[in-house]
């Protein structure tokens, strides 16, 4: 498999390390901290996935090259990547 | 059902074996069922075989996307062992090794269950001190563990290097009971065992859907029409995420791949299990004498049944520095499969927030050894509606309320499990 790194291009997959699912949110702080909806949302933001059959948003690491994080879609069933890019902008392509 | 015996044996060797019975009937579904099974693999045909001997429930349907037993009990590495340290996971697994020891009587089919001894090494200071301390758990648990040295493990397994490699092994931690099971068989046994007692087996029929009124599941749209159910549950490990998003529910799961691998068949040359974490890799022989192993998964989701080739070298690698002498065979085949790592890395056996509905899903790539015990928790589960004392701890909801059972420690990362 190659993982195109959006800085140093086309690599092996050996020099990346997986980062997992990247579309869940760490949760935003609310006013009152004992909330318990803040409780489920810190519960789904840890231990609840999608695990999508097809497309998906994922994080990997250039961990033997530049260390960089980036975003990837990958499909799960061909490993076909789609696209990968810088953390702050949006993916494109893949049926998503 | 035809008693397979040794007299069976020859009196069907009369007649050229020509006239052996199928092993299980392969029935259209009927309109509605006391339970419904989904998954027809090890998990699924166990839990069917002790809902009939158990509890008395054979109006039951095991509902199987493809063929019985061609997921992942046709791709494990087929070792059986109970060395769990936390009481959450070690009873659980030690009932199984109680089952796995009667499985062959108890089905009539023969599972070449071979308790070789399951040995795990270490390879530096802490591993001993870990594996000690583990093996000490074991034992106060009514386990059986044993510590050995570096000498008695090279009398176990002659071929074995342990001196002339980056990390030297300095002993290890051997369960005597554990050892291999022939994993098809196990999962054609409980078929077989579980149809003779009235259980329909209906192959190439997918789940497409599940119908639930009022929180309650009436029972399972197929590609061969809706069937009704009193209960559904699910043993699809690989594809639990998929299945219960069919419910609108999201698991506590990642799917992730993991590839196994064997050697072209060779004379009798390891008749003990060797592990080793610290190098990834574990490997054994099996009765055809090729040698079987594996290693890690391969760190990405995935739900292809196929993996890539960085993983198999780091395995072979590991296999060779282990066994120098093994770098001369060849490679026969390499395959993967696809499991559900949970988030605390043991898996689930429990009730779901909708009425009759069942979970047994998360194995890791853990399942095998635990498919006796698994069919027999998840059995109790369904027929009494509550969990079993053995399995009373693996409840969907201990992520939400903080009671994970986590044996590495090492949080909700599922590729690290």
């Amino acid at each position: 498999m190659l993982i195109k790194c959006p800085w140093c291009g086309d690599r092996a997959l050996q020099e990346f390390s997986y980062q997992g699912d990247a579309t869940v949110q760490r949760p935003a702080e609310p006013a009152e901290p004992t909330d318990a909806k803040w409780d489920d949302e810190w519960y789904q933001f840890v231990y609840l996935r999608d695990d999508p059959k097809g497309w998906h948003d994922e994080l990997w690491q250039h961990n033997l090259g530049c260390r960089k994080h980036f975003k990837a879609r990958r499909n799960t069933v061909t490993h076909e990547i789609a696209d990968t890019g810088p953390m702050n902008e949006e993916l494109k392509g893949g049926d998503k | 059902m035809k008693k397979y015996s040794v007299f069976s044996l020859a009196r069907n060797a009369l007649d050229y074996h020509e006239n052996w019975t199928e092993a299980w009937r392969s029935p259209e579904p009927k309109p509605e069922y006391d339970v419904i099974i989904v998954g027809g693999g090890g998990h699924g045909l166990a839990t069917a075989y002790y809902l009939a001997k158990e509890h008395g429930i054979t109006n039951v349907a095991v509902i199987e996307k493809g063929w019985l037993g061609g997921g992942n009990v046709a791709r494990n590495t087929t070792i059986v062992r109970s060395n769990y340290q936390l009481e959450g996971n070690a009873f659980f697994y030690e009932k199984g090794m109680d089952l796995w020891r009667d499985l062959s009587q108890d089905l009539n089919y023969n599972v070449m269950f071979s308790p070789r001894g399951v040995i795990n090494l270490a390879h530096n200071d802490a591993q001993v001190d870990a594996f000690q301390r583990r093996g000490n758990t074991m034992r106060l648990n009514g386990i059986d563990a044993e510590w050995m040295t570096v000498d008695q493990i090279k009398k176990k397994a002659p071929l074995l290097n342990t001196e002339n490699m980056r990390y030297p092994v300095y002993g290890g931690l051997c369960q005597p009971k554990g050892g291999t099971a022939r994993h098809d068989a196990v999962a054609w046994g409980y078929a077989r065992a579980a149809d003779d007692r009235g259980v329909d087996m209906i192959q190439n029929c997918e789940v497409t859907g599940m119908r639930i009124e009022n929180g309650k599941i009436l029972g399972v749209e197929t590609t061969k029409g809706f069937i009704g159910a009193k209960k559904v549950g699910v043993a699809v490990a690989g594809h639990s995420s998929q299945v219960f998003q069919m419910a609108g529910m999201r698991l506590p799961i990642e799917t992730h791949l993991l590839q196994a691998m064997v050697s072209e068949p060779v004379k009798p040359a390891l008749d003990t299990v060797i592990t080793s974490g610290a190098a990834h890799c574990y490997i054994s022989q099996s009765d055809k004498g090729e040698l079987v192993f594996g290693g890690d998964i391969d760190f990405y989701n995935s739900y292809a049944q196929r993996g890539n080739y960085p993983i198999i070298e780091h395995v072979v690698t590991a296999m060779c520095e282990l066994f120098p002498a093994f770098s001369r065979l060849r490679l026969m085949r390499t395959w993967g499969g696809v499991m559900d790592m949970s988030m605390d890395g043991t898996p689930i056996i429990d009730k779901t927030p909708i009425d009759s509905l069942y979970i047994n899903a998360g194995w890791c790539y853990g399942g095998f050894k635990a498919t006796p015990a698994s069919g027999w928790c998840f059995a109790h589960t369904i027929a009494q509606d509550q969990p079993h004392d053995l399995s009373s701890e693996m409840r969907l909801n201990r992520f939400e309320t903080g009671h994970t059972l986590d044996e590495k420690g090492v949080g909700s990362t599922p590729n690290m499990h």
